[in-house]
C-alpha cells in the first residue's frame, strides 16, 4: 500500500507503510466472511423496512374486510389475508417494526445492566461481587421462559413491560464476561498507574477497563437481540406479549395456528420472517466473533 | 478434595440456589400494584373465598412472615389448591410430571443421537460437503423458533401427509413431531459446539504425538481426543438442559401434550397462580439437580477439577 512514493537514492520508489487503524483491520477481516456480510445486509434491509413501515406497507394493517376473510395469497396480497380480512404482508411489515424495536431495546437494557453490574462486581470484589454473582447463579437455575410469562401476566402484558422483563432476563451473561475481564485487568499496571495519578474509580472503569470488554460484549449483544426477538415472539404467540390488534410476528402466528387447516399461509410467513431475522443476527454475531477474536492476530 | 466432599459442597450450594429461586417465585405475585390477595384469588372471587385465602396464607402478616409460612409449606410440597378446580396443586403437578419427563427425555436423546455424531464427523471431515450442509442446517435450526417449527411440522406431516397425529398422546407416533420440534434447536446448538470442541482438541500437540507414535487413527480419535473434547460438550449439555425444560412448555401447548408445561400455561391464562408457583419451583429443582449431575460428571471426566 504505497502512495506518493518518494524516490530512494537509486531511483526506485520507496514504499510508504500506512498502518491501518484497529477499526479498519476488523472491518477487513469481517468483510471476508461472506455469510456474515449477508447477515449485516439482511438486518439493514429489515431495519430499513421496519422503520419505514408507514410508507412501505402496501395497506393499512388494521383495515378489516370481513367478507374476504382468510383469502389465499394473490398478486394484490402476496401473503394473503387474515381472519378478519387484514393484509398479512402489511401486518408482517408492521410486526417487524414492533418486534425489532422490542428486540433492540431489550438487548440494550440487558447490556447496560449486565455490563454495569459485571464491572462493579469485578472492580470492587468482596461482598458486592459475591452478592451479584449469587444472583446470577440463581437466575441461571430458574426456568426463565415460564417465569417471564408469569411476571408479564402479573404486571400486565404491554410492550413496555415486555421490553423491561426481557431486558432483565439476559443481563447475566454480560455480567460474567465483564467481571472476568475486569478481574484480569485489575492488577495490570496501567490500572495501578491510573489510580496512583488520582483518577476516580468510575473514570478508571469507563476509560480503561470497559474498552477491553468491547469485543465479547458486542458479539453477545448481537446474539442477544436475536434471542430477545425469539423471546418476544414466543410471548406474543401465547398471548402474553404484544396484544392484538397491534401486530407482532408472534400474535399473527396465534391466528395462524387457529386456522392452520384452512389458511396455512397465515402461519407460514411470520415464522419465515422471524427465522430469517434471527438467522441474520446469528450470522452477524458469528462474523463479528471471528473478526474480533484476538487469537486470529498472527 | 474427594469426590464425596465435592458432592456435599455442591449440594449445599444447590439448596441456597433453590432458596433464592423460592424468593423470586414468592415475590412475583407481589409485583402487581394493589392487593396481592386479589391477584391470587382473582378479581371476581366471592369475598368469603378472598378472606379464607387471606387467612390461610397470612396475607395480613408482614412480608417475611408470609414468606416463611409459604416456604415451610412449599418444602412439604404443599402449594395450596388450584383456584379453578380446587384440586391440590401438588397432585395436579405430579399427575402430569411423567408425561413431561418422557417427552423431554425423548427429545434430548434424539438431539444427542443426531448432533454429537454429526458434530464429530463435521470436525473430522472439515470443509467437506457434509460439513457445510451440517453447518447450514445447524444455523437454520438455531434460528427457527421452536413453536413455528412445531406448527410447520404439524402442517406438513400431520395435516398434509397424515403420517402422524396432530396432537395428544397414545402411541409412539405421538412422540415424533413434538420431540423433533423440541429437540431441533438443541441439536443444532450441540452440533456446532461439538464440532468446534473436537476441532480444538484435534489441533492439540498430544494428538500429533499420538499420531507420530504410530497409533491407529481410530485409537487416536476415540481414546485420546474424544475424552478431552467431551468436557466442553458435557458443560454445554448441562446448560442446555435448562433451556430444554423451559422450551418444552410452549411445545406442550401446541401439541396438547398433557404435561406440566401445558398445565402451567393454561393456569397462567386463568391466572391460577398457585399452580404456576408450584410448577416454576419444581422445574427449578429439576434444573438445579441436572446441573449438579453435570458438575459431578465433569468431575469424573477431569480429575483436576476436584482439587480446585
Amino acid at each position: 500500500m504505497s502512495e506518493g512514493a518518494e524516490k530512494t537514492t537509486n531511483g526506485t520508489a520507496k514504499p510508504e507503510y500506512k498502518e491501518s487503524t484497529w477499526g479498519q483491520v476488523i472491518w477487513q477481516r469481517f468483510r471476508k466472511h461472506r455469510l456474515a456480510v449477508t447477515g449485516l445486509v439482511i438486518i439493514t434491509l429489515l431495519y430499513g423496512i421496519a422503520m419505514l413501515a408507514p410508507w412501505v406497507a402496501p395497506y393499512d394493517p388494521t383495515d378489516i374486510a370481513p367478507d374476504r376473510r382468510l383469502e389465499k395469497p394473490t398478486a394484490a396480497h402476496p401473503m394473503g389475508l387474515d381472519e378478519v380480512g387484514r393484509d398479512v404482508l402489511s401486518r408482517v411489515i408492521w410486526g417487524a417494526r414492533i418486534s425489532m424495536t422490542i428486540g433492540f431495546v431489550a438487548a440494550g437494557i440487558s447490556l447496560v445492566v449486565g455490563v454495569f453490574l459485571g464491572a462493579v462486581a469485578g472492580y470492587y470484589g468482596g461482598t458486592v461481587d459475591n452478592v451479584i454473582m449469587r444472583v446470577v447463579d440463581v437466575l441461571m437455575s430458574v426456568p426463565t421462559f415460564l417465569l417471564i410469562i408469569a411476571i408479564v401476566a402479573v404486571v400486565g402484558p404491554n410492550i413496555t413491560n415486555v421490553m423491561i422483563v426481557i431486558g432483565l432476563t439476559y443481563w447475566s451473561s454480560y455480567a460474567r464476561v465483564v467481571r472476568g475481564t475486569v478481574l484480569s485487568l485489575r492488577s495490570i499496571d496501567f490500572v495501578e498507574a491510573a489510580r496512583a495519578s488520582g483518577n476516580s474509580s468510575l473514570r478508571i472503569i469507563l476509560r480503561h477497563v470497559l474498552p477491553n470488554c468491547f469485543a465479547p460484549v458486542i458479539v453477545m449483544a448481537t446474539l442477544n437481540v436475536a434471542g430477545s426477538i425469539l423471546l418476544e415472539t414466543s410471548l406474543s404467540f401465547l398471548g402474553f406479549g404484544v396484544q392484538p390488534p397491534d401486530p407482532s410476528w408472534g400474535n399473527i402466528l396465534t391466528t395462524g395456528r387457529q386456522y392452520m387447516r384452512h389458511a396455512p399461509h397465515i402461519a407460514l410467513f411470520p415464522g419465515l420472517a422471524i427465522s430469517i431475522t434471527v438467522l441474520a443476527f446469528n450470522l452477524l454475531g458469528d462474523g463479528l466473533r471471528d473478526a474480533l477474536d484476538p487469537r486470529l492476530n498472527a | 478434595m474427594t469426590l464425596g466432599e465435592f458432592i456435599s459442597r455442591r449440594l449445599f450450594v444447590s439448596i441456597f440456589l433453590l432458596l433464592g429461586v423460592s424468593v423470586i417465585v414468592f415475590g412475583v405475585i407481589r409485583l402487581a400494584p394493589g392487593d396481592p390477595v386479589l391477584v391470587v384469588a382473582g378479581l371476581d372471587s366471592p369475598p368469603e373465598v378472598v378472606e379464607s385465602i387471606r387467612k390461610e396464607w397470612g396475607f395480613d402478616l408482614p412480608v417475611y412472615a408470609q414468606y416463611f409460612r409459604w416456604l415451610v409449606r412449599a418444602v412439604r410440597l404443599d402449594f395450596g389448591q388450584s383456584l379453578m378446580t380446587r384440586e391440590k396443586v401438588s397432585e395436579m403437578i405430579i399427575a402430569r410430571l411423567p408425561a413431561s419427563i418422557k417427552l423431554n427425555l425423548v427429545a434430548y436423546a434424539l438431539a444427542l443421537a443426531i448432533s454429537i455424531p454429526m458434530g464429530i464427523y463435521s470436525a473430522l471431515k472439515q470443509y467437506s460437503l457434509l460439513d457445510h450442509l451440517g453447518t447450514v442446517v445447524a444455523l437454520v435450526g438455531v434460528s427457527m423458533p421452536g413453536f413455528w417449527l412445531g406448527l410447520i411440522l404439524i402442517l406438513y406431516f400431520a395435516l398434509y401427509l397424515g403420517w402422524f397425529p396432530v396432537f395428544g398422546v397414545g402411541t409412539w407416533k405421538h412422540y415424533v413431531l413434538p420431540s423433533v420440534a423440541l429437540g431441533a434447536s438443541q441439536a443444532a446448538g450441540l452440533m456446532r459446539m461439538t464440532r468446534s470442541s473436537v476441532l480444538e482438541a484435534m489441533n492439540q500437540d498430544y494428538i500429533r504425538t499420538a499420531r507420530a507414535k504410530g497409533l491407529a487413527e481410530r485409537v487416536v480419535i476415540f481414546k485420546h481426543m474424544l475424552k478431552n473434547a467431551s468436557l466442553p460438550i458435557v458443560t454445554i449439555m448441562g446448560m442446555r438442559l435448562a433451556y430444554l425444560l423451559s422450551g418444552s412448555f410452549i411445545i406442550e401447548t401446541i401439541f396438547a401434550w398433557p404435561g406440566i408445561g401445558r398445565l402451567a400455561i393454561n393456569c397462567l391464562y386463568s391466572r391460577d397462580y398457585f399452580v404456576v408457583q408450584g410448577t416454576v419451583l419444581l422445574t427449578a429443582v429439576m434444573i438445579v439437580f441436572a446441573n449438579l449431575i453435570v458438575d459431578v460428571t465433569y468431575c469424573f471426566l477431569d480429575p483436576r477439577i476436584r482439587y480446585q
